[in-house]
């Protein structure tokens, strides 16, 4: 008996140091590591390790109801529902120039404080470079040591991207961008039969933005602000049908255009706020959390975006609270 | 009164099922919150319905326990290892509480819907930053002294089973 124990216990230490090593030294890239290469060595406490500036907003969706045969989720069923959501650049930094960042985004939480709710993270690129989260580290990497070329030579997968980003001509106004699921979904039906799908906000307006001050850093979210006033700001949610032929889990390849179309309803924004006293700034836009109906792809760049979210959500949420602590004390 | 020699059935019953279940909790949640792995999410998904069984687990335990005879520690243990063993055991119940509640209300603050088996759960916290900061931080603090208390009360349940045998360890096995 003392025998067995002490093999049931010397056991249980190898399976603790053999866990250690491969959670710790194999497993080749974390959330802790993404986030970390995202944050740089300048960190913004309480902001977003990833899109740091951007503005909250808020309005409602208007669900057309065409996507209800696919879907059993509500808000895609026809009627109108409240949304919360964030217009951001991509970057760590919240001060950042609007007009020089690369990469534009629009994020919803459709039927907030629900069992319905719906969050999605949308970009102006409609594809991803590469189609794995240790990939994409790397081409982090080659981004902050400016080796870029030698990334996308070394990657071919990331001729879509290119061809896109060659094209690619960022307007005057957030409200006049395209912004791209970018990763596939699921829709499934009440029987449970699943439809695999990308969605995109497409502007409802081509009304060039107004730029009262070319070097203001919140250049765009002034024009934004402003144009609010004159009323609401519109986009239309098309939604992308896969066919056979497509990959869900591969965000490198794009959908061909002959693929049927139908939009899901229009986003109606309606206010915005500064993030810091917006609603929005509690959220973490993380697109797995999705309603019955929903369901995610097998890609493995969408299960990694969720867990680096998380990661960032947890070090800002603990900076907020530290912040509240010290000013309380001060106070 | 004469007390018992082991725990009854009830007990030792909860305690070896809630042993497994406390101990794949903590391992799935330190390994998800690092890996981009794609059955992360299955594990996040199971983590959360398991966490909720535990909540209800330690209520039940805790009844248990109040409604029952324990044995006490032989009169050969030195007070400070009675002592020592009372606060393990406190922390142990303390720590089983402050688990499943910071990880429900950490969902809440940061507004995410949670349910069990398809019942939607109701939200007892608003969604807010620095909330959600807080029962996050003491989810994550919470495991690691778990971790801790559970490697110390092994080695002292080993020790008494296997260097002392003094009964200590066979009242929550009896063979």
């Amino acid at each position: 008996m003392r025998y067995v124990l002490f093999a049931a216990a010397a056991g249980a230490v190898v399976a603790a140091a053999v866990y250690a090593v491969t959670v710790s030294g194999r497993a080749p890239v974390s959330a802790q590591d993404f986030v970390n290469l995202q944050q740089g060595d300048s960190i913004q406490a309480g902001f977003r390790r990833a899109h740091a500036k951007g503005f909250c907003i808020s309005g409602e969706f208007q669900a057309s109801g065409e996507l209800a045969a696919y879907s059993s989720a509500k808000a895609l069923q026809p009627g109108s529902y409240p949304f919360i959501g964030r217009i951001s650049i991509a970057g760590s930094n919240p001060t950042a120039p609007d007009l020089r960042a690369p990469v534009r985004s629009l994020a919803l939480t459709i039927l907030p404080d629900t069992v319905h709710q719906w969050r999605t993270a949308m970009n102006t690129p409609p594809v991803m470079a590469v189609a794995t989260p240790e990939k994409f580290y790397q081409q982090l990497l080659a981004i902050q040591s400016n080796t870029v070329p030698q990334f996308f030579a070394d990657h071919p997968e990331s001729a879509h991207f290119l061809q896109w980003r060659s094209h690619y001509q960022p307007t005057q106004s957030y409200a006049t961008e395209r912004y791209h699921s970018i990763n596939a979904f699921y829709l499934v039906d009440r029987q449970g039969k699943q439809q695999a799908v990308r969605w995109t906000a497409l502007p409802l307006t081509d009304e060039a933005g107004v730029i009262a001050d070319e070097e203001a850093a919140d250049a765009l979210q002034q024009e934004f602000f402003s144009r609010l006033q004159q009323g609401p700001v519109r986009f239309d949610l098309q939604f992308t049908l896969a066919t056979a032929k497509d990959n869900p889990a591969d965000a490198t390849i794009p959908w061909p255009e002959s693929n049927l179309q139908l939009s899901a309803g229009t986003i109606v924004i309606e206010q915005a706020s500064v993030q810091q006293e917006g609603a929005c700034n509690a959220l973490n836009f993380d697109p797995l959390v999705l309603p019955a109906g929903f369901a995610p792809s097998a890609d493995p760049i969408l299960r990694a975006r969720a867990a680096a979210y998380a990661e960032s959500h947890r070090r800002r949420a603990r900076e907020v609270l530290m912040q509240q602590v010290v000013g309380g004390a001060n106070e | 009164m004469n007390k018992p020699q082991t725990y009854p059935l009830a007990m030792r019953v909860m305690h070896w099922l809630m042993a497994a279940l406390v101990l794949s909790l903590l391992f799935a949640g330190l390994t998800m919150v690092k890996s981009l792995g794609p059955w992360q999410q299955q594990l996040l998904a199971w983590h959360k319905a398991m966490g909720l069984i535990a909540l209800l687990a330690i209520v039940v335990r805790l009844i248990i326990r109040l409604r029952s005879e324990t044995p006490t520690l032989p009169a050969s243990v030195p007070n400070m290892q009675q002592m020592a063993a009372k606060l393990t055991q406190l922390g142990f119940y303390l720590l089983l509480f402050v688990m499943p509640l910071s990880g429900y209300l950490m969902q809440n603050a940061a507004g995410r819907p949670l349910s069990l088996f398809g019942l939607p759960l109701p939200a007892l916290l608003h969604t807010d930053l620095a909330l959600y900061g807080l029962f996050r931080e003491i989810h994550g603090w919470a495991a690691l002294l778990l971790v801790l208390l559970i490697v110390v009360h092994s080695c002292a349940a080993l020790y008494h089973g296997l260097i002392k045998r003094d009964g200590v360890f066979r009242s929550m096995v009896r063979k």
